[in-house]
C-alpha cells in the first residue's frame, strides 16, 4: 500500500499541473472589447518553471492571472480551457477558485509596496492565508512566517514580520511577499514582474530568495518578465510573446542559444551588451565644468556633495548610480532648477548662474534635456508641429515656412515621415513620442543634451533603436550627452566617459575602459556582478563568488561623515571608513575614485 | 440619454430666458387682478400675491435668475481658475498667501459668510454679485489649482520653463488646455451651486429684491397657497430643481466621459 | 506616539488660527461700508444727533481694536452683547435657540448617517448594477433640489394631505422628547433627504477608490472570502475617508438648517439670524455667524484628528 502511494506520488510529480488550452482574453479599450490574449497553449509540470516573456501589451500579465482563474475588472476570458490538477478554472464556480487561490496557487506582484495592505503587520497579512484556508492554527501559520523568514536570510526575522508594510525597504518587502506566497506550500506561484521596479543590487537578492524557494521546494511557477537575461536566471522553459500571440516556446537554453523567430533574435540581440570603442578626440575643449557642486531640498540633507565632473565636446559622459544616489537631482542642478548650496558650474567657460531666473536665453539654449517618460515630458494638447517648433520660434525666432520646413528637417533627423507633424502625443507610440523629445531638444540647437534615464521607460526593442539614433544623431551633429542612467548595459554601449555616484557622492569617476575593468571601487564593482548576463547559471555564479553578500540589498544611505557605502562594503576597514571621508586616488590620468585602500590593495583583495 | 434630456432642458430654459419679454402673456411687474387668482384661460398660472400673472413672472424669473447665476458663475470662475493656476505655477509664498486666504474664507459656512456681508452691506446686488463671487470663487480656486498642481509637476512643463518661457506661456499653453474638462465639469456644478444658492437667498427675502421677478422669492411669497393644496408655489421651485437636475446630468456625463472606462466592469 | 501628537496639536493650533481670522473677518467686515455702520441703519433721513447717539450705543466712538477685543472677550465669557432690535441680552436669544438647532440638526444627523453609510456601501458593492444606477439617478436628482422645495412637498403631503405630522415645527422646551421628535419630523426629514444624497455618492465614491488598490486585487488572490475582504481590508482604510465624509456633510446640515428652520418657522439659531439679517440687527448676527463658523471648524478638524490617528504610516513611523 505505501509503496503504491509513492509511486503514485512520484509519477505525478512528473504529471501536468497546469494546462491552458486555447486562451482567448479580451480586454475593454475605447474603441470596445478587444482580444487582448488571442488563443494561447500552456503546459507546466510539477516542479517546472515557465517563464513568460514579452514586451508591453504582450499579455503575459493576463495570462498569468488567467492561470489563476482570474480575470482583472475590464478584462474578460472569452474562451477556452484552463485545468489546473485536473480542475477547470474557466467552469469552476467562484467559490472553488477560491479555495484554490492563496491555497494551491499564489501570486506575487511587481509593487509589494502596493500590494500589502497598510493598515496590517507583516506577519499578520502572512498568517491570514493558511488561516482563512483552515489549513494552520495562527500561532502555527505566524511561526511558520519567522521561519520563512529566517531561511531567506531576511534581517531580524523574529520581529521583522511585526513591522507595519511602510517600514520594511522595497526589496525585502519584496522578498516577504515571496515568503507569503509560500505560506500556504502552493503547488504554484505566479511571478508578475516580481523584480521590474528594483535596483540591480536589490534584484538580485529577490531573484536569490524566489530561486530557493522554488527550486528547494519544488514548486512549479510562472515567471512574467519582460527581462531575458532575469528569466534566463530561473526558468526551465521561456515562452515568447507578442500581442498576446504565442511566438516561439522552448527550452531556456534553446532559446537563448538558436532562437527560431526573428522576433527572438531581436529580444535578444537588444539586451546584449554592445561595447563600442570609442572615437578619441585629441586635445578636446571642455565644455561643462561642474565644481564641488553640493546641493539638496529645502532643509533637508546634501543630496549632492562636492561632485565634480567635465564634460568635453564631442563626448558622452555617462552618470550611474542606484535609486537614491542624486543622478537626477545633478541634472536639475546643471539646467538651473535646483540652484545649488555651494559650488559652481561653468558652461563654455563661462560661469552659470546658478538660478534658472537668472540665465539668459542663450545660456538656456545651449543645454536641453531628454526625460525618461516620454509620456509626461510631451504635452498631450500639443501637436508635433507645436512641441518641436516652439523652441525653433522661441529660441531661433523662425516662423511661417522657414519654421515648418526646419520641423521636417528635425523629423527626417529622427527618422518620421513628415505626416507626424499634425499627430497629438497620444496618437504616437511609445518610442515615437520619445523620438519627438529628442526632436524637440535638437530644434534648439543645443551645446549640450542631458537624457535622464530616456531608455529605461522604453520596451527593449524600442530601447535599442533609441540609443542607436541618439549615437548616430552625436556622429553626425557632433553632439555632446550627459547621459544618466541606472542600466550599466545602456552605459556600457553608449558612453566615453563614466561617473559612478552612491549617496550623492562621487565613488568612481574615468574613462569607460578605466572604470569598468578592472573595477577598484568596491561599489563599482558590486554594481557590474549585479547586473544580470545573458546565460543560465549566471545567478548561481554571481552569489556562490559574490563578494558582498553584506552589501546587497540595503538601503542607500546619505552620511555626513566617513564613506558613505562602508556599510555594505566588504573590504570596509572598520572604523576608519565609517569616520573618516575616503581620500580621493588617481590610479591613472583622467581615473578617480575615493577609497582608503590604494588600488593594488583592491586588485589583490578581489582577485 | 439623461445627459440628452439635460442639454433639452437647457436649451429650453435658455431660449425661454433669452426671449422672455416675447414669450411671456403680461409684463414682469404688471398688477393684473385680484391676488392669489386661480388658473385660468387669461391668467394660465393663476395670479401671485399682489396679483401679477404667475405665468410672466415665472418666465422672466428665468431670465433673471439664470442670468444673475451665470454672470456670478462665470465672474468666480475668472477669478477662481486664474489665481488657482498662478498658485499653483508659481508655487512658494505666492501660492502658501493664496491658499490660507482660501481656507480661512471657506472654513465660514458660504451662507453664513453671505448672511454675514448682507446684513452689514444690506440687500443690493452689487453686493450680492460681489459676495457670491468671493465665496464661490474659492471653491473654484481650489479646484483649478489641485488640478493645475497635477499638470505643474509634469515634465513637459518643467521642459518649458528650462527653456525659459514666461508665466503667462506656461498657463495659457502648457496648464489651462489640460485642466479644461474638470474645469468644464466644475462650472456645471458651481453653476448649480450659486443657483441654489442665490435661490436660497431669495426665499429667505435677502437676494432679489422686489418688484423684480425671482424663483427663490416667488415660493416665498406664495408659500402660503400650500396649505390650501395649492400646488402653484412649488412651480417655481420645481423650475429651479428641472435646471439643477439638467445640469447635474450633464456634467455626470462629462465627468464619467473624461474619467475614460475606469468605473466599467 | 510623539509624532502623531505633533501633528495633532498642529492642526489644533491652525483650527485656533482659523478662528481667530473668522473673528476678524466677522468684526472688521463691518469697518468696509463706506461712512459707518450706524449712519447706513439709521439710514439718510437720521439727524445728526441720533446718528451720535446711536453710534455710542454700538461703541462706534472707540477705536477698532479695542472694540475687537472686547467683542472677543465677550465672545469668549459668553456676553455677547445687547441686541438692536429689541435690547435683551444677546446671549439669552441664542440660549435656547441654539439647543433647538443642535437638537435638530441631531435629529437630522442619527437617521441619515447610518442610513447613508448603509445605503452607499451597498451601491459601492453592486455598482452598474440596476439597483446602483437607480440609486445614482436619486441621488443626483435630489441633491440638485433646493431645500425648500423638499421641504414644501414633504408639507404639502405629509402636513396636508395626510395630515400626519405638523406642518409649522413650533417646539418649545417643556415638551416631551416624543413630543419634540413628533414635532420636528418634517424637518429632520427634509434635512435627511438632502444630506443622505450627498453623503451616499461620497461613500460611494470613497469605498469604489478603496477597492481598486493593488492590496485588495492582492487578497482577492490569496482566495480571501469577499465578506472578509471587506471588513478586514477595506474597512480599516475606509475610516478616514467615511470620516471625511461624514464631517462635510455635517456641517453642510450646519448650513442646511438655516431654509429648513425658516420654512418650518422652528425656533433655532438659524431662523433667528435671517430675522436678524433681514433686520441688520448686526450683534446678533456677528454672534451667529461666530457659532456656526465655529461648530463647522470643529466638525472639520475633528474629521482632520481622527483621519490622523488612524493612519498607520503615522501611528508607526518609521
Amino acid at each position: 500500500m505505501l509503496a503504491d502511494a509513492k509511486k503514485n506520488s512520484e509519477s505525478e510529480s512528473s504529471a501536468t499541473l497546469l494546462e491552458v488550452k486555447g486562451l482567448r482574453i479580451e480586454g475593454l479599450s475605447e474603441k470596445g472589447w478587444q482580444e487582448i490574449v488571442c488563443g494561447v497553449d500552456l503546459k507546466l509540470k510539477r516542479g517546472e518553471i515557465l517563464g513568460l516573456i514579452g514586451e508591453s501589451g504582450a499579455g503575459k500579465s493576463t495570462i498569468g492571472l488567467a492561470a489563476m482563474g482570474f480575470a482583472r475588472d475590464g478584462c474578460r476570458i472569452t474562451s477556452g480551457e484552463i485545468i489546473f490538477d485536473g480542475i477547470e478554472l474557466c467552469t469552476a464556480s467562484e467559490e472553488q477558485k477560491r479555495k484554490l487561490r492563496g491555497n494551491r496557487i499564489s501570486y506575487v506582484a511587481q509593487s509589494a509596496a502596493a500590494a500589502f495592505n497598510p493598515a496590517h503587520r507583516l506577519l499578520d497579512q502572512f498568517a491570514e492565508g493558511p488561516v482563512d484556508h483552515k489549513i494552520m492554527s495562527r500561532t502555527e501559520a505566524k511561526e511558520k512566517g519567522r521561519q520563512l523568514y529566517r531561511s531567506l536570510d531576511l534581517p531580524d526575522p523574529d520581529n521583522i514580520g511585526e513591522r507595519w508594510p511602510h517600514q520594511v525597504s522595497g526589496g525585502q518587502l519584496q522578498r516577504m511577499m515571496v515568503a507569503m506566497a509560500m505560506s500556504c506550500g502552493p503547488d504554484l506561484i505566479v511571478f508578475d514582474e516580481p523584480t521590474t521596479a528594483l535596483d540591480v543590487t536589490t534584484q538580485i537578492e529577490v531573484l536569490k530568495t524566489i530561486k530557493e524557494i522554488v527550486t528547494a521546494r519544488n514548486v512549479s511557477a510562472i515567471y512574467i518578465t519582460h527581462d531575458l537575461a532575469v528569466v534566463a536566471q530561473l526558468a526551465d522553459h521561456l515562452m515568447v510573446l507578442r500581442y498576446g500571440n504565442l511566438i516561439e516556446v522552448n527550452s531556456t537554453g534553446q532559446i537563448l542559444e538558436a532562437p527560431k523567430q526573428e522576433y527572438t533574435r531581436a529580444l535578444l540581440n537588444a539586451r546584449t551588451r554592445h561595447e563600442q570603442t570609442t572615437v578619441q578626440i585629441s586635445d578636446a575643449e571642455t565644455l561643462l565644468s561642474i565644481n564641488s557642486v553640493t546641493a539638496g531640498y529645502g532643509n533637508g540633507l546634501d543630496i549632492l556633495q562636492e561632485i565634480s565632473v567635465s564634460v568635453e565636446r564631442g563626448r558622452t559622459v555617462a552618470v550611474v548610480g542606484e535609486s537614491g544616489s542624486g543622478k537626477s537631482t545633478l541634472a536639475r542642478v546643471i539646467t538651473g532648477l535646483l540652484p545649488p548650496r555651494s559650488g559652481e558650474i561653468h558652461f563654455q567657460s563661462e560661469s552659470l548662474p546658478p538660478a534658472l531666473a537668472q540665465r539668459s536665453k542663450q545660456q538656456l539654449q545651449k543645454v536641453q534635456m531628454i526625460y525618461q517618460l516620454p509620456d509626461v515630458a510631451l504635452n498631450p494638447r500639443q501637436r508635433v508641429r507645436d512641441i518641436v517648433g516652439r523652441p525653433l520660434s522661441f529660441y531661433l525666432g523662425l516662423s511661417g515656412k522657414k519654421r515648418e520646413h526646419r520641423i521636417i528637417e528635425l523629423l527626417e533627423h529622427i527618422e518620421l515621415s513628415e505626416h507626424y507633424i499634425d499627430r497629438l502625443p497620444d496618437e504616437l507610440s511609445g518610442g515615437e513620442k520619445q523620438r519627438i523629445c529628442i526632436a524637440r531638444a535638437l530644434a534648439a540647437e543645443p551645446e549640450l543634451i542631458i537624457c535622464d534615464e530616456v531608455t529605461s521607460a522604453l520596451d527593449t526593442i524600442v530601447a535599442k533603436a533609441i540609443l542607436d539614433l541618439l549615437q548616430r544623431l552625436q556622429r553626425e551633429l557632433s553632439l555632446t550627452y550627459l547621459f544618466i542612467s541606472h542600466d550599466l548595459d545602456t552605459v556600457a554601449s553608449i558612453a566615453d566617459q563614466v561617473v559612478v555616484l552612491y549617496a550623492g557622492r562621487i565613488a568612481e569617476q574615468g574613462p569607460k575602459t578605466a572604470v569598468f575593468q578592472p573595477p577598484f571601487h568596491p561599489y563599482t564593482r558590486l554594481l557590474l556582478s549585479s547586473v544580470p548576463e545573458m546565460r543560465q547559471g549566471w545567478l548561481e555564479e554571481t552569489l556562490s563568488t559574490h563578494e558582498a553578500k553584506a552589501g546587497i540589498a540595503r538601503e542607500v544611505k546619505i552620511t555626513e561623515r566617513g564613506c558613505p557605502f562602508a556599510e555594505r562594503c566588504p573590504v570596509a576597514i572598520p572604523e576608519i571608513c565609517v569616520r573618516d571621508r575616503p581620500p580621493l586616488q588617481t590610479p591613472a590620468s583622467g581615473h578617480v575614485f575615493a577609497c582608503q585602500h590604494a588600488p593594488e590593495m583592491l586588485l589583490d583583495h578581489f582577485a | 440619454m439623461s445627459a440628452k434630456f439635460g442639454i433639452l432642458v437647457v436649451l429650453i430654459y435658455s431660449i425661454v430666458a433669452i426671449f422672455a419679454p416675447f414669450i411671456a402673456p403680461y409684463g414682469e411687474r404688471e398688477i393684473l387682478g385680484r391676488s392669489f387668482e386661480l388658473w385660468s384661460d387669461k391668467y394660465p398660472l393663476g395670479t401671485d400675491n399682489l396679483g401679477r400673472d404667475m405665468l410672466s413672472r415665472m418666465i422672466f424669473g428665468a431670465r433673471n435668475t439664470i442670468g444673475l447665476a451665470l454672470s456670478i458663475t462665470i465672474l468666480a470662475f475668472l477669478l477662481g481658475s486664474l489665481t488657482g493656476m498662478i498658485a499653483a505655477a508659481l508655487g512658494g509664498w505666492v501660492d502658501q498667501i493664496l491658499s490660507r486666504i482660501v481656507d480661512v474664507l471657506m472654513s465660514i459656512p458660504s451662507l453664513i459668510f453671505a448672511l454675514l456681508i448682507l446684513s452689514i452691506f444690506g440687500t443690493s446686488v452689487p453686493y450680492l454679485i460681489a459676495t457670491i463671487t468671493v465665496i464661490d470663487a474659492t471653491r473654484v480656486f481650489r479646484l483649478a489649482r489641485a488640478t493645475a498642481m497635477n499638470v505643474v509637476v509634469m515634465d513637459y512643463v518643467e521642459v518649458a520653463r528650462v527653456r525659459g518661457e514666461k508665466l503667462d506661456w506656461v498657463i495659457r499653453k502648457e496648464i489651462l488646455p489640460n485642466i479644461t474638462a474638470p474645469l468644464l465639469a466644475e462650472f456645471g456644478l458651481r453653476f448649480c451651486f450659486v443657483f441654489l444658492f442665490i435661490s436660497a437667498l431669495s426665499f429667505l427675502g435677502l437676494g432679489l429684491q422686489p418688484p423684480s421677478a425671482d424663483w427663490g422669492s416667488m415660493v416665498r411669497d406664495n408659500a402660503s397657497l400650500i396649505t390650501f393644496e395649492d400646488i402653484t408655489p412649488l412651480l417655481p421651485a420645481g423650475a429651479i430643481a428641472l435646471l439643477t437636475v439638467a445640469v447635474n446630468f450633464i456634467v455626470d456625463w462629462l465627468l464619467h466621459k473624461s474619467s475614460g472606462l475606469k468605473d466599467v466592469s | 506616539m510623539i509624532h502623531i501628537l505633533k501633528i495633532v496639536t498642529q492642526r489644533f493650533a491652525l483650527g485656533l488660527l482659523t478662528l481667530f481670522a473668522i473673528s476678524l473677518i466677522i468684526t472688521f467686515g463691518v469697518e468696509l461700508l463706506p461712512g459707518d455702520l450706524a449712519e447706513a441703519i439709521l439710514g439718510q433721513g437720521a439727524t445728526p444727533e441720533t446718528v451720535k447717539v446711536f453710534r455710542t450705543e454700538l461703541g462706534l466712538d472707540k477705536p477698532a481694536h479695542l472694540r475687537y477685543l472686547s467683542w472677543l472677550y465677550g465672545m469668549a465669557t459668553g456676553d455677547m452683547g445687547v441686541s438692536l432690535a429689541n435690547k435683551r441680552e444677546i446671549s439669552e436669544l441664542i440660549g435656547i435657540r441654539l439647543s433647538n438647532t443642535i437638537f435638530l440638526g441631531g435629529f437630522a444627523a442619527a437617521i441619515s448617517i447610518p442610513l447613508a453609510l448603509f445605503l452607499g456601501i451597498l451601491a459601492a458593492l453592486y455598482r452598474n448594477t440596476l439597483y446602483d444606477r437607480v440609486v445614482n439617478t436619486f441621488t443626483l436628482t435630489s441633491i440638485s433640489f433646493p431645500e425648500f422645495f423638499v421641504a414644501y412637498i414633504l408639507i404639502l403631503f405629509f402636513a396636508i394631505k395626510l395630515g400626519w405630522f405638523p406642518g409649522i415645527s413650533n417646539v418649545s422646551t417643556n415638551l416631551s422628547l416624543g413630543d419634540k421628535l413628533y414635532r420636528s419630523m418634517l424637518p429632520a426629514a427634509t434635512l435627511t433627504l438632502v444630506v443622505v444624497a450627498h453623503m451616499m455618492r461620497m461613500t460611494r465614491a470613497a469605498i469604489i477608490n478603496l477597492l481598486a488598490s493593488p492590496y485588495i486585487e492582492m487578497v482577492r488572490l490569496k482566495g480571501i472570502s469577499p465578506m472578509k475582504i471587506i471588513l478586514r481590508h477595506a474597512l480599516p482604510n475606509a475610516l478616514a475617508p467615511i470620516v471625511n465624509v461624514v464631517a462635510i456633510n455635517l456641517a453642510y446640515l450646519v448650513v442646511g438648517v438655516v431654509i429648513v428652520e425658516v420654512v418650518f418657522v422652528y425656533p433655532g439659531l438659524g431662523q433667528l439670524m435671517v430675522d436678524s439679517v433681514s433686520k441688520r440687527d448686526i450683534p446678533v448676527v456677528q454672534a451667529c455667524s461666530m457659532i456656526f463658523a465655529s461648530v463647522y471648524i470643529l466638525l472639520n478638524l475633528s474629521a482632520d484628528i481622527i483621519s490622523i490617528v488612524t493612519n498607520p504610516r503615522l501611528l508607526h513611523p518609521r
